[in-house]
């Protein structure tokens, strides 16, 4: 990925102040309802930054009054000019690139990402993509139809109305940046909930978007856990569409919820269990290189996690060494860290689950190449693990890890592979790994999977419509196709005395 | 609705003799698992036509493994050229054509829809649409995109799979090529369930997809009930698309099942209370028909019926009485006989409702104008009925009646009137009659509906996408956007060694 400026990392900010710990409601802040705080902790030390409002349903209540409030007929809002909700949009871009520092360092700490990737990649990402959408607002297009009769036709693209949208933990800012604007870049009004481990950069976030001139109203944010706030939103009777990232047990729950109350729109971003399939002709270092990151990055924990590697079986063994001594260089510590390339995982129960899958590749047999458990004595760590000669029917084969744990697997047939690659719930990702033209088209027109990588993996610019097939998901996020899906189509048909062509 | 072609309308068959009555899977016909049968009513005369194979959760998953191998990659379906796929859609719409009479003949004596109608305007639209659907196969594109780095990245509009269509009982013919047409254009399979109480015109439709050459396993149809072979498509785990028709209440218990299930992707076409708006400066004769067309078309049983009626109070006494003499020009009776021009309501559940949403307008104060109980001694028929002096919070203009029921309404104020319009749950269609440019753009753009009629009702187009607004439905159907419902995008991202613009 080329970027034009390279700019130097600074340390972190020492002594981060967190200023921004209540409930976002109008372009004002709100003590909760119930008068409830809730912690917030950094994973790599456990210890407690601050405590935040704890909204709950009387919360999201509020939230919804005042979004529907900015979304009626004649609101600023609804009168505003396409192209100044993109202004707006850029306006957010500049406070961002202000406080990149302060916004890294808290993201950092919170969620426990690297600090220099977070201030630089994965900055100037959040920055591209927001800019992205704030370009698509004056240029979501209804049609002219032809149709029969003496009837002109058009359509527009409206925005949906009040959207809840509920973020994820493991990138809580670029989530935040994903939800948001293709929302407001259609002219929607938004309640967010981010994860309950990490609220702080969306509350910044908030002060942002009031400093940039959002009119009150547009955008809500009201921190909480997933039964009590996210439930909330997914049974609203006046919510018009949810937004859900995270594990597919939780997106059949708010699915299943829309349903039950007002049919609201869905679109979910959940698990997934991508195959890297590497066949005998590919450039074996990249491959190694790009397989490694597709399941290594953010300590395993992204959705399209590369956790199933099927290798063809004449370079399988060459593979496997290789992709240890690539699991060898990482050095885990406190991610704010400059010397470190490792972070924690988010919490305990996520780290427990890591290691108990670990444990049951150990006792069905696979072969332990590299790590195998817990790292140090604080902080929710698990050292880069391999395991080779996994088989499909292992757990480790078959269920979401989510932590820095890498599965090789053999192959020999192409139908086969395909055939595995494709025996799963999930559908989110793959990547295929050839030189070959033909494979590399019929391959990826085979697997079922909504993002398909040929050569390379885990890029995902914002121009690019993500999601995922099957139990990964429904809708596509980013992309012309995914600020669409935050419009709802109204057709007009309009008799005429005569039409003409 | 112009066409260009005006046949002189023959008798309907005499003596039809029902062929196809069996479950249809892998192009060959098969008894229930269970045995069991169900009966199929002539709802003019109350008596039972013939006797259909009940399928059931069992035949259901026969349809869907059929439906599943005819899906797999390198089989004739999915390696037929898109074109072809349009070639054989065509080839059906001929077969259909061929067999006009006994279609119309059938779908009159099974629906309760009047033969006249049936065999010119309606088929009209089916064979149209079917067309339609047919020149869309090769045109389904996905994009190349000019995404960030050294990557070729192109979007593939792939085929979802199986898809389950759940057809209603009210346009039985229609809203199968509604289903099937988009469906099989992009690619899928299908397992199509007929309503139960109107399966024989899909039944047929069976022998001519037989005739014109899909391959077996492409279309399959299963007659049952609801809640036993729907309720099995909803829930099924290798279903990966349902699209239904039908009640809203309904409607949310499939997305409901669909979240509990495996996260199928959904699309709804339900219930409506849809407005319409009479000005003061619209034309009045003109408007009085549309108006009455659109409540008292197929005896009001559609979802768009323009079930409340806002006429602009300076007009509103002249508006009600012709529309009163207009009600009058019914001829009861069964509708295969020409020179009747209403039928019956499709079965007894149906005709009660009706009745007692009937009783409950003058039980509320709703002035009776018109009619008002049932109408003879056999069949499920319900005497044009007209209220005026209808006021929002009676059950008449809160509830789907679903039957030759007018609701006429007063109004003054525009901000009122379309506050008044948009207070409901549901945002099927409206209708706007005005002869002004801006009340024209404005009102509409206003109105929460997917679709917006301006000086006319009830004008369809399989050019327009349609669909409802909040808990009138999810996602539309027909034209270019309904036809992409039917497809799974698929991002591919190649990693090349220079990318250049």
């Amino acid at each position: 990925m080329s970027s034009s400026l390279q700019p130097e990392v600074p340390a972190p900010l020492a002594n981060l102040k967190i200023q921004y710990t209540k409930i976002f409601i109008n372009n004002e802040w709100h003590d909760s309802v119930s008068g409830k705080k809730f912690p917030v902790l950094n994973p790599a030390t456990e210890e407690v930054i601050c405590h935040v409002e704890e909204g709950d349903k009387a919360d999201i209540d509020k939230a919804v009054k005042a979004a529907r409030q900015a979304f009626q007929i004649g609101s600023p809002w609804r009168t505003m000019d396409a192209s100044e909700r993109g202004r707006l949009l850029y306006k957010l871009a500049d406070l961002m690139e202000r406080d990149r520092l302060l916004l890294t360092t808290m993201e950092s700490m919170n969620a426990g990402r690297l600090f220099t990737q977070a201030y630089m990649m994965d900055f100037e990402m959040m920055l591209k993509t927001l800019k992205y959408c704030a370009g698509w607002a004056d240029k979501i297009h209804g049609q002219t139809i032809p149709s029969d009769g003496d009837i002109f036709t058009y359509t527009r693209r409206e925005p949906i109305g009040v959207c809840g949208q509920i973020l994820p933990w493991n990138g809580p800012l670029i989530m935040f940046i994903w939800k948001i604007g293709p929302a407001l870049c259609c002219g929607n009004t938004v309640i967010v909930k981010p994860a309950e481990q990490t609220p702080l950069t969306a509350l910044h976030m908030a002060s942002l978007i009031k400093e940039a001139g959002f009119p009150p109203g547009v955008v809500n944010i009201v921190p909480g856990y997933g039964p009590t706030a996210g439930a909330a939103i997914s049974s609203h009777m006046d919510i018009d569409k949810v937004s859900f990232t995270g594990s597919t047990e939780v997106g059949k729950l708010i699915k299943e919820a829309a349903g039950k109350s007002n049919l609201k729109r869905v679109t979910l971003e959940l698990g997934g269990k991508s195959p890297c399939i590497v066949f005998a002709d590919a450039d074996l270092d990249s491959a190694i290189e790009f397989a490694h990151q597709g399941v290594f990055c953010h300590q395993g924990q992204v959705c399209v996690a590369a956790s199933r590697l099927f290798v063809e079986e004449s370079i399988y063994d060459e593979f496997v060494k290789r992709s240890v001594e690539r699991a060898k260089k990482y050095v885990l510590g406190n991610p704010l860290n400059s010397e470190i390339n490792q972070g924690p995982q988010i919490d305990k129960e996520q780290h427990d689950k890591v290691l108990e899958l670990i444990e049951s590749g150990k006792k069905e047999g696979a072969k332990l190449e590299l790590g195998g458990g817990r790292w140090g004595n604080k902080g929710f760590f698990v050292q880069p693990t391999v395991f080779s000669n996994v088989t499909d029917e292992m757990r480790i084969a078959k269920e979401e890890i989510f932590g820095p744990v890498q599965q090789i697997m053999k192959f020999k047939s192409l139908d086969d592979v395909i055939k595995r690659a494709n025996n799963t719930t999930y559908g989110l990702a793959a990547g295929v790994f050839t030189k070959d033209l033909d494979k590399a088209i019929t391959v990826s027109s085979a697997l079922q999977a909504g993002m398909v990588w040929v050569n390379c993996y885990l890029i995902l610019p914002s121009q690019c419509p993500f999601g995922g097939f099957k139990m990964s998901g429904n809708g596509r996020e980013l992309g012309e196709h995914g600020v669409y899906e935050y419009t709802e189509l109204k057709t007009v048909a309009m008799k005429i005395s005569q039409k003409n062509s």
